[in-house]
């Protein structure tokens, strides 16, 4: 076994630190994985911002709805007590500080909290915001999920983003392949690391200071 | 005795004008009033300004309205998907016009201009270049920013069951931003699936008033934007 944490074990571990009973929302790639992971006994709620709130699994093909998707525009079923609403109750539930745990994906996030996860800033990128910027900056506690460096070796976890911003100062915990990472008043700190992963690899895959586990 | 029945889509759309604000309904596929759409394609008036979260798919609906030269600016959250193709090639060509407004904040300005709210504010961009430009304020030591109302001519709007007053309930997620662009329209054209007599749905299940809405035109059989697609349909 190689050291560190797949994608699944990633996403079982962000799991773990959601209690029973959130109303939850999941972001595109790694974060709907999360929802694969539920720890026995738990229930999750989950919220998609195009507007259901009871969020079930993926549909078979004769259960699929064409009219009932997610926001990552898939389509998906529902659970017995789900409810559907319109846009501005759905970002009610957001900005309004209902929704419990959001889980998002990014290219960057930095020591402070602050995370760019909608455009590279690149001049002929078509810019697409989504409801990222809402998320952010509503939902009461920001999860990250993601590899702590790009595909070509860059650190994601830097001290300051180069893309720009979603939301600053947002992020509480991110969880990548290697550690799982707080967000503290000073910067980044380790808080458990992925099995076969030592302090100094992550310290050298981190684009800021950051602390050992206490 | 008042009945907001037309009888085709081509003449409830028939006097939207070229200049014209146009919100249309719809999150992806789902909701998309694609008769309507098409029924505004054959219309032919240009120079358009569309509302909607995304830039449609593939070459039907919005993303035909689009390739036909009629929209000279989009206002939505997120102008790309795996399927559309239209939009950004006459967007990095310079022939369409791109307002990027987040997600939530797009579906507030929508409804702050059916309730007759001028301005509102709102956490979402604070410290981001979406929020360059604008006025921040402080409410109990946190900032926020000011956004506008959000009004059109014309709605477009499809849903799933409508009585002849224009009260209207929806299918599933096909909901998304429809109640709320049934209000702030001037004029609210709605296409339905099913069209039953006054008291035909239970005022407990009403999702959108009637008094949100002008036009309804049957269209039972509606093709969904995904099959079209899925066919490799164009249109015209």
């Amino acid at each position: 076994m190689s050291a560190g944490w797949t994608r699944e074990q990633m996403a079982a571990r962000a799991a773990q630190d959601i209690p029973d009973g959130a109303y939850v929302n999941l972001g595109i790639g790694i974060p709907e994985l999360v929802a694969q992971f539920v720890p026995e006994g738990r229930e999750f709620i989950y919220h998609t911002e195009n507007g259901l709130l009871g969020m079930g699994p993926q549909p078979t093909e004769e259960e699929r709805d064409l009219d009932l998707m997610n926001a990552g525009k898939k389509h998906v079923t529902i659970i017995p007590g789900a409810a559907y609403f319109h846009h501005a109750d759905s970002f009610s539930m957001i900005r309004g500080g209902h929704i419990d745990v959001c889980v998002l994906g990014t290219m960057q996030v930095a020591a402070n909290g602050d995370i760019a996860n909608w455009s590279t800033g690149a001049p002929d990128a078509i810019p697409a915001v989504g409801g990222a910027m809402d998320l952010v900056q509503g939902v009461k506690r920001i999860f990250v999920i993601t590899q702590h460096t790009t595909k070509t070796g860059d650190p994601k976890l830097v001290e300051k983003c180069s893309y720009p911003l979603t939301g600053p100062g947002v992020v509480s915990r991110i969880f990548t392949d290697l550690a799982v990472v707080d967000v503290t008043e000073d910067g980044f700190r380790v808080a458990e690391l992925a099995p076969g992963i030592n302090f100094e690899e992550v310290r050298e895959k981190t684009g800021a200071p950051i602390l050992p586990p206490k | 005795m008042i009945n907001k029945q037309y009888a085709s889509v081509a003449e409830a759309v028939a006097d939207i004008p070229d200049g014209a604000t146009v919100m249309v309904g719809g999150f992806g596929a789902s909701g998309s009033p694609i008769e309507l759409l098409h029924a505004l394609i054959d219309h032919g008036a240009t120079d358009l300004t569309v509302i909607n979260n995304n830039t449609g798919n593939g070459e039907v609906g919005l993303a035909a309205l689009i390739g036909n030269g009629q929209v000279s600016k989009m206002i939505c959250s997120f102008p790309r998907s795996s399927q559309s193709k239209v939009f950004p090639e006459l967007y990095r060509a310079g022939k369409v016009a791109l307002e990027i407004v987040p997600q939530g904040t797009l579906a507030e300005r929508i409804r702050a201009a059916g309730a007759g709210v001028p301005a509102f504010y709102t956490p979402t961009t604070v410290g981001t270049v979406l929020a360059e430009g604008k006025e921040v304020r402080e409410f109990n030591g946190r900032p926020y920013v000011m956004e506008s109302w959000l009004k059109a001519d014309f709605a477009l709007i499809k849903c799933e069951v409508a009585d002849s007053l224009g009260n209207l309930t929806y299918n599933k997620t096909a909901r998304n931003f429809s109640p709320l662009m049934c209000m702030a329209a001037t004029t609210t054209v709605v296409q339905t699936k099913t069209l039953v007599d006054r008291g035909g749905i239970d005022p407990e299940h009403v999702v959108t008033p009637g008094i949100f809405v002008n036009r309804v035109v049957e269209v039972t059989q509606p093709i969904h934007e995904d099959v079209l697609i899925a066919e490799g349909r164009s249109y015209p």
